[in-house]
């Protein structure tokens, strides 16, 4: 595995969920991979302190399910969401492990509403059975600490 | 000038036993009434004192409107302040919390404070000799009571006193507090803010509203119980299972966790049981609190396990996972809801892991349960608009003699915690 692979896999992350294929983007999760987004800046522990998410598969294979449900309401209308992402750097990288940091500007949307978010995304990518899988893909909010409203999809 | 300000019998008529009319919650007049009065007369918490834990730490919030700050002073007492220069009217201090030192310095004109409020120095001061100036400092608000932590404040000098205006209701507060073995609580690991597009009575009523959960969250709570279906029964049960499952048990389970109330707007359900009384037990802890309190005692405090308990109007709290969450109205249609977990100090930090767990879980603006609920009063707050029925229902197992009762419990689905809020609404209403 190389960098520029790495890269290429953070792209492809961010599509398969502005193009709501939620299967195929959960797949992407390693067997002991997390979601993290931070309800705080600079959080360490995902643990003793709140989050606003911090989801193992089990957790992302509901949201998932939930999203297909018909008693889903506050899907009606369903939410739609953008990543608009600057080019991914590698921080990190090693044969079995790379940490890739993508700003981006994220966009969700149900209805007649609409919310923005400047973000960045960490990526702890690690190589399983010869392919990339997320061990953690941990999301800082810029401000992550402000009063939000609902927010439904996956930044 | 206004509809109600001028008619204080449509106000009160906007209120019935078993019924309240669709202004209570959209009404930006109803609202503002609401700030001046029930949110002034009422005792609003504050904050928690291990939030402000040494001299000159302080918090800041506003409470009916008004910009208020906490403070630890030297004596280790708390004050609260209106966080507004007696020089123009600045705010003195405007992070959410931090360390003052010994003084407050106005950002603008350096007029400066002292940690009680009163004023040490203003630049120049001579420059006001022979004027009108009166020394002020801040103003404090006298009605100040902090009760195992919990710190309340009545901001009008008209209303009850705090023993009064929650009685045997703190009960929960104790059980809240007994559930650390050293009997003390510290909040810890940030608060949650989500806001709530609709009025906050809907997200106060909806605490003990037991006849929501199977609908509502059938998507998430329901999911979480189809997609662990087919497990081997020896596999350990996830927290989040545990946490998830029990709000889609059937309308039997919430009936008879029953429902109890008290006079001026309190109460909780839970009285038997309550969607937390099946988790794993944590031998360490359990141990702590035998050895603090005796088997008997610490039998009585882990075996209450109430769900949610409302101190009308401002804080709703869940005892048996150290969990609050506070409500803090914006405007008629827009409530903040700030959600805070506690370590009990001398449980195992495994609690607090719990605790942080069903509050992102729960509690979060990225919670599925909350996008569900909100989805829902939302839905109210745009729906009440329609003509036909100016009225909201509030009569399931309505009682006529159950307003005569100073305390009442009920069948767990019953809307009687609703039409004891509103009784309350009545109470601290009235011009």
């Amino acid at each position: 595995m190389q960098a520029q692979d790495a890269v290429r896999f953070v792209v492809r992350e961010a599509r398969l969920l502005d193009e709501k294929r939620f299967e195929e983007w959960y797949e992407l999760f390693a067997e002991d991979g997390h979601y993290w987004v931070p309800a705080a800046p600079g959080q360490t522990d995902p643990h003793l302190h709140n989050s606003l998410a911090y989801e193992d598969r089990f957790l992302l294979k509901l949201r998932v399910e939930r999203l297909k449900s018909p008693l889903a309401y506050s899907q009606q209308p369903e939410s739609r969401c953008l990543h608009v992402l600057q080019a991914p750097e590698v921080e990190q990288a090693s044969a079995e492990e790379f940490l890739v940091r993508t700003p981006f500007l994220y966009t969700e949307t149900r209805g007649d509403d609409s919310q923005r978010y400047a973000a960045t995304a960490w990526h702890t990518l690690v190589v399983r059975n010869q392919s990339l899988r997320i061990k953690l893909k941990r999301v800082d909010i810029l401000n992550c600490d402000a009063m939000l409203p609902s927010i439904q999809l996956f930044l | 000038m206004g509809r109600y300000r001028d008619d204080p019998q449509a106000l009160l008529a906007l209120v019935e036993d078993d019924r309240v009319h669709r202004d209570v919650y959209t009404d930006p007049e109803v609202f503002q009434l609401e700030m001046e009065r029930l949110w002034s007369r009422s005792w609003i918490y504050v904050g928690h004192t291990s939030q402000v834990p040494n001299a000159g730490d302080f918090l800041t919030l506003d409470i009916a409107g008004k910009p208020v700050l906490l403070v630890r002073l030297a004596d280790g007492g708390v004050r609260l302040l209106m966080n507004r220069c007696a020089h123009k009217g600045s705010k003195v201090v405007y992070a959410p919390s931090g360390n003052a030192g010994k003084t407050f310095r106005c950002p603008y004109h350096a007029w400066t404070y002292r940690l009680d409020g009163s004023l040490a120095m203003i630049p120049l001061k001579e420059g006001y000799a022979g004027t009108r100036m009166q020394e002020k400092g801040l103003a404090a608000i006298e009605n100040l009571e902090t009760y195992r932590g919990f710190v309340f404040a009545r901001l009008s000098d008209r209303g009850l006193g705090f023993r009064e205006f929650f009685g045997d209701s703190l009960s929960s507060i104790d059980l809240l507090a007994d559930r650390s073995p050293e009997g003390e609580l510290e909040i810890t690991g940030g608060c949650l803010r989500y806001l709530h597009n609709c009025n906050w009575k809907m997200y106060v009523e909806n605490l003990n509203d037991t006849m929501h959960p199977m609908i509502a969250h059938a998507s998430s709570a329901g999911t979480a119980k189809r997609l662990w279906e087919g497990q081997p029964a020896d596999r350990p049960k996830p927290m989040a299972v545990e946490q998830f499952v029990p709000f889609v048990n059937g309308y039997e389970f919430f009936d008879q966790m029953g429902v109890k109330v008290y006079p001026h707007g309190h109460g909780f359900s839970g009285v038997h049981f309550s969607i937390h009384s099946a988790y794993s037990p944590i031998k360490e802890y359990e141990e702590a609190m035998r050895s603090a309190y005796g088997e008997e005692r610490a039998k009585q405090i882990l075996g209450t396990v109430r769900h949610n308990t409302v101190y009308y109007p401002s804080l709703t709290i869940k005892g048996a996972i150290q969990s609050i969450r506070v409500a803090r109205p914006l405007a008629a249609d827009r409530t903040l809801i700030e959600s805070w977990t506690f370590r009990l100090k001398g449980a195992p930090e495994s609690l607090l892991a719990r605790t942080v767990m069903y509050n992102r879980l729960i509690n979060s603006p990225m919670s599925v349960v909350g996008h569900d609920d909100l989805h829902c009063y939302r839905s109210i707050q745009e729906g009440l608009a329609g003509d036909g029925n100016e009225w909201v229902n509030l009569q399931r197992n309505y009682d006529p003699s159950e307003k005569e009762k100073s305390e009442a419990v009920a069948n767990g689905t019953s809307d009687l915690s609703m039409r004891n809020q509103f009784r309350a609404w009545r109470e601290l209403m009235a011009a």
